[in-house]
């Protein structure tokens, strides 16, 4: 793993959970959605926290093609929880939240977890597939 | 009858998202390493590879489908409850489909991980 890969795996967290943020604040805004008219949950793509929402998670998705190009489902999804953490401490020593020793303790579990995947290889390498009678006649025509 | 729709959307989005992570992690793998690929032909070339892959754009339709489903939730139920059901159940629905579909090695390691991370996310936000 380069430097590189581990500023697309820092973009993931980063667009991430800025999106479901901006999201969130522009549904509150719309309010709540009545199941016979589903549809109008269209009309929350013009609030511009729900813009602001998804552009972020365009650079989300871009991010997340990126890292898959390179690492494995298994890895990326774990690699990138470690932005529940980053959230979690912020709003401990940034907002002076409270953070109750239940929040310590899955700030722990994730950390762990983070750990664990980070410290394995981020791709399966899959062995060749077996050579067929074909690709054997061709080998031995060559010179 | 609220948390029945509640629960029905976070089911949707995981089977939505789930489904779409593997159709894009597919495609990416076919594709190859992106920094690679735009270092030896150039950023058109990428984009023309992209382009091209179906399975790409079925990912991306089932992402979309997370995405309006994960919506109509947040105009029911708060982030905090949304947001680590959706994610721990996507870790546990992914790890699975990962080593189906995708034969990846989903080894100990990997596995201990996943729900590790999965009960984290639980605590950190249903506190």
């Amino acid at each position: 793993m380069t430097l590189r890969k581990y500023l697309v795996l820092l973009s993931i967290v980063a667009f991430g959970s800025i999106g479901d943020t901006f999201l969130a604040r522009g549904m509150r805004d719309v309010g709540t959605i009545d199941i016979h008219h589903p549809m109008h949950v269209v009309t929350a793509l013009a609030n511009p926290w729900i813009i602001f929402g998804t552009l972020c998670l365009l650079g989300f998705m871009t991010s997340y093609m990126t890292a898959l190009s390179f690492a494995d489902l298994t890895y990326v999804l774990p690699a990138t929880a470690i932005g529940y953490v980053v959230m979690a401490v912020l709003s401990r020593f940034w907002l002076q939240e409270h953070v109750s020793l239940q929040r310590w303790a899955g700030i722990a579990l994730i950390t762990v977890g983070v750990g664990l995947v980070a410290g394995g290889p981020s791709r399966t390498e899959h062995p060749p597939a077996p050579a067929t009678p074909a690709d054997v006649e061709a080998a031995q025509e060559r010179p | 009858m609220k948390n029945l729709y509640i629960w029905l959307c976070i089911f949707v989005t995981v089977c939505a998202s789930t489904t779409g992570d593997v159709l894009i992690a597919l495609a990416m793998r076919r594709i190859g390493d992106l920094g690679h690929f735009r270092r030896d032909h150039g950023l058109l070339a990428v984009l023309a590879r992209i382009a091209s892959s179906g399975a790409l754009f079925g990912g991306i339709f089932f992402m979309a489908v997370a995405y309006f489903s994960n919506l109509v939730g947040l105009s029911w139920a708060d982030l905090s409850l949304l947001g680590p059901a959706s994610a721990a159940l996507t870790f546990v629905a992914n790890a699975i489909a990962a080593k189906l579909f995708l034969h990846e090695n989903v080894d100990r390691r990997r596995w201990f991980a996943t729900i590790f991370v999965c009960c984290g996310v639980l605590l950190l936000t249903s506190s």
